[in-house]
């Protein structure tokens, strides 16, 4: 049609999901930081009655960042770079569009009531699986409509080559249906008796062992295909166009995903070792872990490796500060993880806030930090003006890098001072902690992760302060910037 | 080059990946799973009562902080009990296991704490001991337990996984009421070692406080 000319790509729902992106972002970790504070000062459990407890919240906390910001995140980037890599504008098909919308809508109104249905405790119990039935149909519509959108795009495509972004985000829409179709298999007590108790109500499929199983096959997966796989594409697309440098090797990539794809799902029974399912498993969960560091790091070593002769631009660029401090901590958290993997440490990391610790490193600093840094980039091509502010970027970027660092290292300290005193006997073998004493000496450490929730979510507010400024107040722009992100 | 054409193909590409991320859900979950479905010899399922307090745990989500999986290390089984077995959760769904430890494990807890300790307990953790950070669950005392939804969920795993409940367990309304006065009478013998007047007025009512089922199931962690 428009072979020679520029396209118009139609960002209308990227503008959509960047919106939801930030919403998500505030509220989840508003309720995180909450949280953390309750832990360092209980009566913080009683602001709103029998729905404001720790037990409660923390499951709005948890699904709230990850099927609500960071699934908003690929949706909004999803809808950036498809048209651009694939070379064809979304505006070029009413029907995708139309879904693309209903999608939008039924997502957003989707997660807002599986949210407020957590807080009125409606929970189906597995952990980032706790939607009711009702919701697990919305979520596997919303995803539907999502991979219509994907496949329609890559159907009507001019580039022929598949870019390795888009690998990465087939897969993840791959994985995480799989993931959760099996996972939250459940019957509903309502329907199959005479119309008995709650109709919200519904029974797992699979039983103790075997329901262990299948759920940190898919806890741990859905880790693998939402906080790895798609931000790592998320990177292979952002990083050389705001860079203007070619990714440093293709072969690397290659190595990277297909490794990737295989080796992260015999992990997820790493989540279970010392419990009660078979030894061999645990054994393999255990050495996959340990050859996952091979993929994990591939990406990453080719990303930092992508800056190769060009790394002053990390000095005038806060863009490039942001993606490379991702990967960093990318490559922080995959080396941390196998190491808690190891049988005889995980004996003492296990049950400890050491793997919140973990988890954290890993999304406050890798996945946030990424989504942050693509919205930056994306915010002047879509709303046609500059950065409002660099200034208040780079504030930002070192209140929160501090504030990571609080948390991971508060955590690390906590969990293994903890795992080690309930393990501490005396001179005659009897247990020298009752469990009070491990909890009582948390005390500081709790404090210190509560503060650094504060600073995070201080950082964030400046994050989305910054883009509503760049789309109001931002200075126009005439042309797209090619590559480096106009910022003032 | 495969990899070239691989990427040019993407129904192709698609399934190269769902294959690939195959794999290790069949060779790690499939093979295990008829044995690790069975249940040690002489374990019972649980009581519409205390299923419903495995509803209120679940509600109150108590698996945010509290285990129910005891490792196989002598510190674990010097403080807790004897070490946790596949078979004895041949019947939890879902499993409760938890995966955070801000609080003790629970898997027999049964066996070393008393209904008036857990009365006194979730009124208020601190009157336990002050340094506790457990919040107070004071709401259990007046919500009433859904025990119609506990009986509907027994039912439900005896027809469709032949869970080891009785005859008397049928879809219907009519067994849901002629099994009622049994739940109100495990109630009440619940709460005779309880103190709290307003539990004792709401089950001469005929209503089960979510406390009362919470308890019952937490006596039956052993």
């Amino acid at each position: 049609m428009q072979s020679n000319a520029t396209l118009e790509y139609d960002y209308s729902l990227a503008k959509k999901f960047t919106f939801l992106t930030i919403l998500f972002g505030i509220l989840g970790m508003l309720v995180g930081t909450l949280i953390a504070a309750q832990l360092a000062f209980p009566e913080l459990n009683y602001l709103l009655g029998e729905y404001g407890t720790f037990s409660r919240l923390r499951p709005v906390h948890t699904n709230t960042v990850i099927f609500g910001f960071t699934v908003s995140g690929i949706f909004a980037t999803w809808f950036y770079f498809g048209q651009r890599v694939l070379k064809v504008s979304m505006a070029e098909s009413k029907f995708l569009m139309v879904v693309g919308n209903i999608q939008f809508w039924l997502y957003f109104i989707g997660a807002l009531l599986a949210t407020i249905s957590l807080i009125f405790g409606v929970t189906a119990s597995k952990e980032y699986a706790q939607y009711e039935w009702p919701f697990d149909i919305v979520v596997v519509l919303v995803w539907v409509l999502w991979g219509i959108n994907i496949m329609g795009l890559i159907g009507i495509r001019r580039e022929k080559a598949l870019y390795i972004s888009v690998w990465y985000y087939l897969a993840c829409f791959l994985g995480i249906a799989m993931l959760y179709l099996f996972n939250n298999m459940a019957i509903p007590t309502y329907f199959v008796t005479e119309g008995l108790g709650n109709p919200l109500h519904a029974v797992s499929m699979y039983a103790g062992t075997n329901d262990a199983l299948v759920q940190w096959w898919y806890g741990h997966n859905a880790v693998a295909f939402g906080f790895t796989v798609p931000i790592v594409g998320m990177i292979y697309y952002f990083l050389p166009k705001e860079s203007g440098q070619a990714i440093y090797s293709y072969k690397l990539s290659l190595l990277s995903f297909w490794g990737l794809m295989f080796v992260y799902l015999w992990a997820g029974s790493h989540h279970l070792l010392w419990s009660t399912v078979p030894d061999w498993m645990q054994t393999m969960g255990s050495a996959f872990s340990v050859v996952l560091i091979l993929p994990s790091w591939g990406s990453a070593i080719n990303m930092l490796l992508t800056m190769k002769g060009e790394w002053n631009q990390l000095t005038d660029n806060p863009l490039i500060k942001f993606m490379v401090l991702a990967s960093t901590f990318y490559m922080l958290s995959t080396i941390e993880g196998p190491i808690q993997a190891i049988k005889s440490v995980n004996a003492i990391a296990h049950f400890t806030d050491w793997i919140p610790g973990h988890v954290h490193d890993g999304v406050l600093g890798w996945v946030v930090f990424m989504i942050m840094a693509a919205i930056f980039h994306m915010a002047p091509r879509m709303f046609k003006r500059e950065i409002y502010s660099k200034k208040l970027m780079e504030s930002q970027f070192w209140l929160q890098t501090t504030a990571v660092v609080l948390y991971f290292t508060s955590m690390w300290i906590a969990g293994i001072t903890q795992g080690m005193m309930w393990r501490a006997v005396d001179e005659y073998g009897n247990l020298m902690y009752s469990f009070i004493d491990t909890v009582a000496v948390l005390h500081p450490y709790y404090m210190i992760r509560a503060l650094s929730g504060v600073m995070y979510l201080t950082g964030f507010l400046m994050f989305a302060y910054n883009i509503f400024k760049t789309m109001t107040a931002g200075k126009e722009l005439t042309a797209e910037p090619q590559f480096r992100t106009p910022m003032a | 080059m495969f990899f070239h054409w691989l990427e040019k193909n993407p129904f192709f590409f698609a399934s190269a990946v769902s294959i690939v991320i195959s794999f290790a859900g069949l060779i790690e979950i499939v093979p295990n799973f008829s044995q690790a479905a069975r249940p040690i010899a002489g374990l019972k399922p649980r009581t519409v009562l205390q299923l419903a307090g495995k509803n209120v745990y679940m509600k109150d989500n108590c698996m945010s902080c509290h285990s129910q999986l005891i490792r196989p290390f002598k510190a674990e089984t010097d403080r807790y009990g004897e070490y946790s077995l596949s078979g004895e959760y041949a019947f939890d769904r879902p499993f409760l296991w938890g995966s955070k430890r801000t609080g003790p494990d629970l898997h027999r807890v049964g066996n070393y704490r008393t209904t008036d300790w857990h009365e006194n307990h979730m009124w208020n953790p601190k009157s336990v001991d002050e340094r506790s950070i457990m919040p107070a669950y004071k709401h259990q005392f007046t919500n009433v337990a859904d025990i119609e939804t506990a009986y509907a969920e027994a039912v439900t795993v005896k027809n469709a996984f032949h869970t080891p409940y009785g005859p008397e367990f049928k879809t219907t309304r009519a067994a849901w009421e002629a099994h009622r006065p049994k739940v109100i009478e495990d109630a009440k013998k619940i709460a005779a070692d309880m103190k709290n007047e307003g539990v004792k007025k709401m089950l001469a009512e005929g209503k089960v406080p979510e406390i009362v089922a919470l308890i019952a199931y937490l006596n039956s962690l052993k």
